[in-house]
This record gives structure tokens, sequence and C-alpha cells, in this order.
């Protein structure tokens, strides 16, 4: 009897939950794993790795010597065709690569997520804005990003650099051309949860729809959200990557996985490698990504924890 | 029995009879040429990209064409009018054209002086803006005393008169098909712009913009037993790479034009075994253009570079030296082009009696660089690496098309202009927008937007008087004249323009090369104004089974279609 309190299980909180059953999924876990060491590999890698990505030899011999070469010690990636360093490409394109999937699926997901629970929850603004969604949805996206491209490339690069410039034209386009699903998804959520006792209770005490929005809704909407958002990171990916292939996102000597596999291409024949290596870290971050949220899906969904 | 028999024996037949017909119009069936950079327009008097011209070329045609060596020979015309033949006068003010008889326009009718004439009323009325228009410089009267003669008038004696009419960027159009497309209405005529009728070997059948061309033997084509191949198919897009892959490795096409690519990659194609790749050395030059006026995205559109605003960076000489000193030209051809290119100062590199002695360039010099910006006023004040002045940072714009080579060229010298102190922004376009000649489009190279820009150009025939007059003050390009000039730089100075003026008075061969070398000068070493590279060789890639090819430097590419066949 004295016992009692020893025996009593310290409460458990829902997140410790979420992640007991993410635990369980396999696959999860892996993406978990692969995406956590891309990220400590973009982020820390050029800490450690102290060459310079865009840095090309000055003396003409040594740089002509030291043009296409294999995996070394010095060069664990090997060099591209002007000698510069793979590995610092790769961790260098890594990171714009990664930031553009991280920003975009942000603005993305903050965009359709307000979209959705302003269409669910208010009856009068959920016509409109479906519509809008729709509008959206029927956009190509890859032309619309084209003449973006074209219109406010020069703009912004004046503004803010080229770089920043670029990266903020290409989050944008891609952000507000991909917060469709969300919205959808999360306004179905809503629709269905503002009829629930627990929200009818929240009104009928005078709690304002605000109040019901922030406390009541969005938490229950959470597990449609994550889900959303790390497909969102996935394709923000690729479509830089398509853009990058294409020629017209960033400057051409400013790496990013996508410009690395579009330079490669030209030597996919002798230096297969140097398409590899970009595409097999786009690959991977996607399929990662792709089973990250997979397993959050299962995880915040109480009905199937504890299977 | 019997049936089978006799189905053999028609097989047979139906089997040997190419063969038996071998020298005549179409026996050799279709014949696939690979263009990267798709042809826009089939009209080279509204299109300064040499894709549209050599696509041209197939069509429509001068009266008289370069060959191989650089020497003249007629196409429409019966002979070359010199002053010894009598068709030059002694004045050297007018030259008289003799058409062959006969000739027929692929639409049945014959071919007149009319013609001949109306070509040059196309080209230079005013409000056309003609992108050849240097071809007719100095061209005042143009003559039709019968329907077989064309009498050119000059204003001055003209030492040079094959100019009008004279090579595949002034050929003939027909007077009835283009009647109502002069001046204005020059860029709506879409039908005529897109299928003209002409004297060439094929006519077009079917075209879609920036993407395929399909021609037929013109049936009317002056030679009955040419050309050999019925359908000809002009496809364009991709890139130099897969272009040069489709000849060499595949076998999809029997000849891409231009297939610019890595010295590495070309020793790896050659070992395809499928084709060959052929090489001359003509007058194409991979240069650094600098720009002379403000392409800031600050100023209102139609006044970004325009004479309106001097360069506020590049209007001072000493800076664009500079640059010019801190690129290292034979690490570029080493990179970029190996055999298939040589460094040089020059615009114009050859024939050998124009090309200057001008090597000043080839040897890198990074301090007198430093020291020259410094005698510029370009210092680092605050110590970013970056040199300044006045509170404003050395900054620009280096913009070319998307091209392997050229985007390691970018980085390359991005590298020593980082080095010398100077910020640079690279920007890469898409080959068929940048060289589309679009007006509409702000990244064309016409409208430069930006204060470098690299590409190459060059000129057809062997007198570099048309080319070195593209340099005059009237041919800068701008809003008034649909930016079709071919001053690309806004390079303007009385004393060149005089020059230019004195180089076409002048009649002895051996002047004219001393004005020409001098014109070549002041625009390179003397102003740096252009920045010569590399002196590219002609590379383009032709299949083991096409016959007949043979790489002309001084005029069209495509110029001896009619004589290609299909190796057996």
């Amino acid at each position: 009897m004295t016992d009692a309190p020893d025996t009593l299980e310290r409460p458990r909180s829902q997140w410790r939950d979420v992640w007991l059953q993410f635990r369980s999924h396999k696959g999860a876990m892996a993406g978990l794993a692969v995406f956590v060491t891309l990220i400590l590999f973009v982020t820390l890698g050029p800490l450690i790795w102290r060459i310079d990505p865009t840095y090309i030899d000055p003396d003409p011999v040594r740089m002509i010597r030291g043009r296409n070469q294999p995996p070394s010690w010095a060069h664990p990636l090997g060099t591209d065709q002007l000698g510069r360093d793979m590995l610092a490409r790769m961790m260098a394109g890594g990171q714009v690569s990664i930031a553009v999937g991280l920003v975009a699926m942000s603005i993305s997901v903050l965009l359709g997520t307000l979209v959705g629970v302003l269409a669910g929850y208010f009856r009068k603004l959920d016509n409109p804005l479906m519509r809008l969604t729709d509008l959206f949805l029927a956009l190509p996206l890859l032309p619309l990003l084209l003449v973006m491209v074209m219109l406010f490339r020069d703009a912004l690069a004046r503004a803010l650099g080229p770089e920043t410039g670029t990266f903020l034209m290409i989050v944008t386009a891609i952000g507000v051309t991909s917060w469709m699903q969300a919205a959808r998804i999360v306004r179905g959520e809503v629709l269905a949860l503002k009829e629930r006792e627990f929200v009818l209770a929240a009104r009928s005490i005078g709690t304002p729809s605000r109040r019901i929005i922030l406390r009541h809704i969005l938490p229950n909407v959470m597990s449609p959200i994550m889900v959303a958002a790390t497909l969102g990171i996935a394709s923000a990916i690729i479509t830089e990557s398509a853009l990058s292939f294409l020629g017209l996102g960033f400057p051409p000597d400013f790496p990013t996985w996508g410009r690395l596999l579009f330079d490669g291409v030209d030597y996919l024949q002798q230096y297969p490698e140097r398409v590899i290596w970009p595409g097999l870290a786009i690959s991977l971050t996607v399929l990662s990504v792709n089973y990250i949220g997979d397993g959050l899906r299962d995880a915040l969904d109480p009905r199937i924890r504890g299977r | 029995m019997k049936l089978k028999t006799a189905l053999l024996g028609a097989a047979a037949a139906f089997g040997l009879a190419p063969v038996a017909a071998q020298a005549e119009r179409g026996a050799d069936g279709e014949v696939k040429v690979l263009y990267y950079q798709a042809v826009s327009i089939v009209n080279p008097y509204l299109s300064s990209g040499t894709k549209d011209v050599e696509a041209a070329s197939l069509v429509i045609e001068p009266l008289a064409g370069f060959d191989q060596d650089g020497v003249l020979f007629p196409r429409l015309a019966t002979e070359i009018p010199t002053v010894d033949n009598g068709g030059v006068s002694a004045d050297l003010t007018s030259i008289t054209w003799k058409l062959k008889e006969g000739l027929l326009w692929s639409d049945g009718t014959p071919v007149t002086s009319e013609d001949v004439k109306f070509s040059w009323e196309y080209c230079t009325h005013p409000e056309g803006g003609c992108a050849q228009a240097a071809r007719y410089e100095g061209v005042v009267a143009v003559e039709t005393p019968d329907p077989l003669t064309v009498v050119v008038r000059f204003d001055a004696p003209k030492p040079n008169p094959y100019q009008a009419f004279v090579g595949s960027t002034s050929p003939i159009l027909q007077k009835a098909q283009f009647a109502a497309c002069v001046g204005a209405a020059a860029s709506t005529c879409t039908a005529q712009n897109n299928a003209p009728i002409g004297t060439g070997p094929f006519r077009v059948v079917d075209f879609k913009v920036n993407d395929v061309v399909q021609m037929e033997a013109n049936p009317n084509y002056r030679d009955p037993a040419k050309p050999r191949f019925a359908t000809l198919t002009l496809k364009g897009g991709g890139d130099a790479a897969a272009a040069a892959r489709a000849v060499m490795e595949t076998g999809e096409f029997d000849y891409a034009w231009n297939t610019q690519i890595n010295p590495e990659l070309q020793a790896q194609m050659k070992a395809g075994g499928k084709g060959e790749f052929v090489t001359g050395f003509g007058t194409l030059v991979e240069r650094i253009e600098m720009n002379m006026t403000d392409p800031s995205p600050g100023l209102p559109e139609g006044e970004r570079s325009t004479v309106k605003h001097p360069h506020p960076i590049l209007s001072d000489e000493r800076v664009r030296r500079a640059l010019s000193m801190a690129i290292d030209r034979n690490v570029l051809n080493e990179i970029g082009y190996g055999q298939a290119g040589r460094p040089t100062c020059n615009l114009v590199p050859s024939p050998a009696a124009f090309a200057s002695d001008n090597t000043g360039c080839l040897t890198q010099d990074m301090a007198g660089a430093k020291a020259l910006m410094a005698e510029a006023g370009w210092t680092d004040t605050n110590g970013d690496g970056i040199l300044d002045k006045d509170g404003k940072k050395l900054s620009i714009l280096y913009q070319t098309s998307v091209n392997a080579v050229r985007q390691d060229f970018q980085a390359l010298v991005k590298g020593w202009w980082n080095e010398l102190g100077v910020e640079v922004e690279l920007k890469a376009i898409d080959a068929s927008v940048f060289f589309g000649g679009d007006p509409g489009s702000p990244d064309t190279f016409q409208k430069f937007y930006a204060d470098v820009e690299m590409y190459a150009n060059n000129f057809d025939g062997t007198d570099p008087e048309p080319y070195l007059s593209q340099y005059l003050c009237d041919k800068i390009p701008g809003p008034d004249n649909q930016w079709q000039g071919e001053n690309i730089n806004r390079f303007c100075d009385p004393a060149y323009d005089a020059m230019v003026a004195e180089l076409a008075r002048t009649q002895d061969f051996q002047a004219r090369t001393e004005l020409a070398k001098k014109l070549n000068d002041m625009l390179t070493k003397d102003s740096m104004v252009v920045v010569p590279l590399i002196d590219r060789g002609r590379l383009s890639a032709r299949s083991n089974t096409l016959g007949g090819v043979v790489l002309n430097t001084w005029d069209s590419e495509l110029w001896n279609a009619a004589d290609w066949y299909r190796v057996k």
C-alpha cells in the first residue's frame, strides 16, 4: 500500500506517445536518420571540409592537371571540369536545395492552413476561398515559374543581390503555387471538427472564434498539416532542381544540387559520378522526407497508436 | 507459286529502281540536319541569327556566294563581274550582274532583275529594321535595263563591290511574294517570312517556329539532277553536346551544326564511330563585348542600354583594358576548345592579309591590370576585396547563352576578375532567346541589358568591310530601330566612322588591308571595346553516310547542300 506512489506511472505527454509510435515505424526512423545525416552533412560539413566550392586554382598548369580527378583523399568525390572540389560543391549545393525545400514548405503550409481553416470555419468565406484554390490548382506551375523568373529576377537581384534575390523569388514562387493540397485537406478536417461536441461546448460558453480556432481546431488538424508539410519539402526540392536543371534558377556559378546535375549531364558518359552524387542526394532527401511523413501520419493518428 | 514469283519479281524491280536512278533529283530520300538553336524565321533580312541565315540559305540564294576557300563563285549570276570582264565600271562606282537564263522560282515563275532590285528596296526601307542593312552600305540605286541585267550603283567608288546580293546574308527575295511586306509591315508578314519562295535546292513545306522546318526538293531547281535528297528536315532544339551525340553516337541525324563541345568529349564521341567532326578556321571569334551604355534596370524602359546614358564604369578605357589583361586566353582555349580554337586578340583573325599583328593580350598580366585599376581611381577602401570609387562598388553583370563551354569560361573569367577586385554576377540565357532577336524579350544580345556579354560572331565573305562597318554610330540598336542594329557595344567614334568611309573609297588591296587592320585595332587593342578571346574553328558533325559535305567558313555552312548525297 505504501508503495503505491512508486508503481504509478508518470503522466504520459501526448508528444511522448507520438514519438513512441513514430519509433515503431522502421521506415520513418531510417528516413529520419538519413535526413538528419544529410542536414548535418550540408550544415556542419563545410565547417570541417573547408575548401571553397567555387575555388579554381589560379595557376593554369595545376588547374588543368586538377580537372576531372577521380575520388582521392584530397578530393573524396573527385573534381569537376574546372578542378573544383565536388564534395565542397555538394555541401554548398545541399544547403541551398534543403533551405529552399524547408522555406518553401513553410510558406505553403502557412498559406494552406490559413486558407483551409478560414474556408472550413467561416461559411461565408468557404465558397470564394475554395474557388480561389481551384484557380491555383488549374495554374501550371512550371510555365508560371518561368514567367516569374523572367519578370522578377532582375528587380529582386538588384534589390537584394543575385543569390538572396533568386532564393526569395524561388521559395515564394514555389510556396504560393503549392499550398492548395494542404488547404483542401485542412478545410475538410475543420468542417468535421467544428460540429464536434467540444467545439459546440466552447462556443456555447461564448468563446470567440479566434480562440476556438487556436485552442481547439488547430491542434486537432496538426496531423494532416504535418504530413502535407513533409511532402511539400520533397516537391519543393524537386521543383528547384527542375528550374536549375533548365538553367533558370540560381546564377550559373552558384551550386545547387539541380545545377550540379545540369552541369554533369555533358559528362554523363565519361564521369557518371558527376551526375550520380547530386542525383542520389536529391533522391535520398525526397525519399527520407516521404518516409518521415508516412511515420508522422501514423504516429499522429490516435486511432492506430499502440498497434 | 506463279503469283509468288510475280510478286517477288515486282519487289525486285522496285528494289532496284532507286539504284538505277541514282543521279536523279530526290533519289537519296531524306536528310536530317540538326541545328541546336532552333530556326525562328526563314528570312535573313529580319534576323541576324546565324541559324536563321543558314536555314534560309537552303531556300533563297544570292547572286554569288563564297566557296570553302573564300573565293567568289556565281549562283544566280552567269559569272563574277570584274573590271577586266567589264562587269565593274572602271571608276568602281557600278557593278553589272547578268542573271542566268531560264531561272525559275520554286513556284514556276521566272526570276527577273526586278526581284533583285526589290530585295534591295526591301532591306533598305527606313522603317523595315533590316538586320543586314550593312550589306547595302553605299548603294544608291539598283537599275534593271532588261529582265536579266542588274546594275548596282554606288555613291562613291567601291573597291569591294561584292557585298550587295553576295553571300547568304543578302539573298534575292521574290518581288511578287514580298511586295506587300515592305517597311513597317515586314515583320508582320508571317506566311512570307516563314516560307519564302526561292531559287535554292529546297523549299519549305512546313515550318514550326522555333522547332522544326520541313523542306522538300525544289522542283524548279536549275540543276535537274540536284538536290539528291527528296526531303530535308531541319530540326532545332537541344544543346551542342546532344546534337553531336545525335550524329556521332546514335546516328539519328546526318549533320549537326556548330557542335561546340569540350575537347575531352570530342575525343570520346569520335570513338562512337558513326560520324566525324569537320573543322575549319574562319572568322568566328568568341569575344567579350563591353557595353558602352548604362544597362541599369533603374532607368526607364526604352532608355536602358541606349546612347542617352553612357556606362558609369566601363566608359573608362583603363577599366576595360584591365579587365582584358586579367584574362588568360591560353587557359580558356585549353579548357574549351583544344584543337578547335586558338587564342586571339583580333576581331578580324583572318583572311591572313587582313589580320592585325596584335598579340599583346595573349599573356595574362594580373599585376599590370591591378595597377591600371588603381590608376583609374578604383581602390579597395573598405577592405572587402571589391574595388570601389566614390562609394560605388565595381560590380558587373556578365551574361552569355546556356552552353557548357561558355559557363566554364564564365566561371574562369569570374575567378580572374574577382582576383582583380571586381564583383561579377553571372547570367546564362537560353540560346534561342539570347540570339532570337525578339524585340519584346529583355534577354537578347542586342538589347544588352548587362555590363558585358560573351558570344561569338563572324562575317561571311573574305572582306571585313561590312563587318567593320557594323560598329558605325548609326548601327546602334535601340527602341527606334526595333533593337535590330549590329553595333552591339554601342561604340561610337567619329574617327572610326571616317575611317570606315575611307575604307569604302580605297581601291588598292594593300591599302585596304592596312585600313582594316587599323579599324580592327581601334576596336580591340586601342579601345578594348571588344575583347576577343578565342578564334574558333568551325566544328560540326557529319554522319559517315552523308557525302559531299564541305565545311565553309566564309558563307553559310549549308552552302552546298544541293551536292550532298547518301553514301551507300
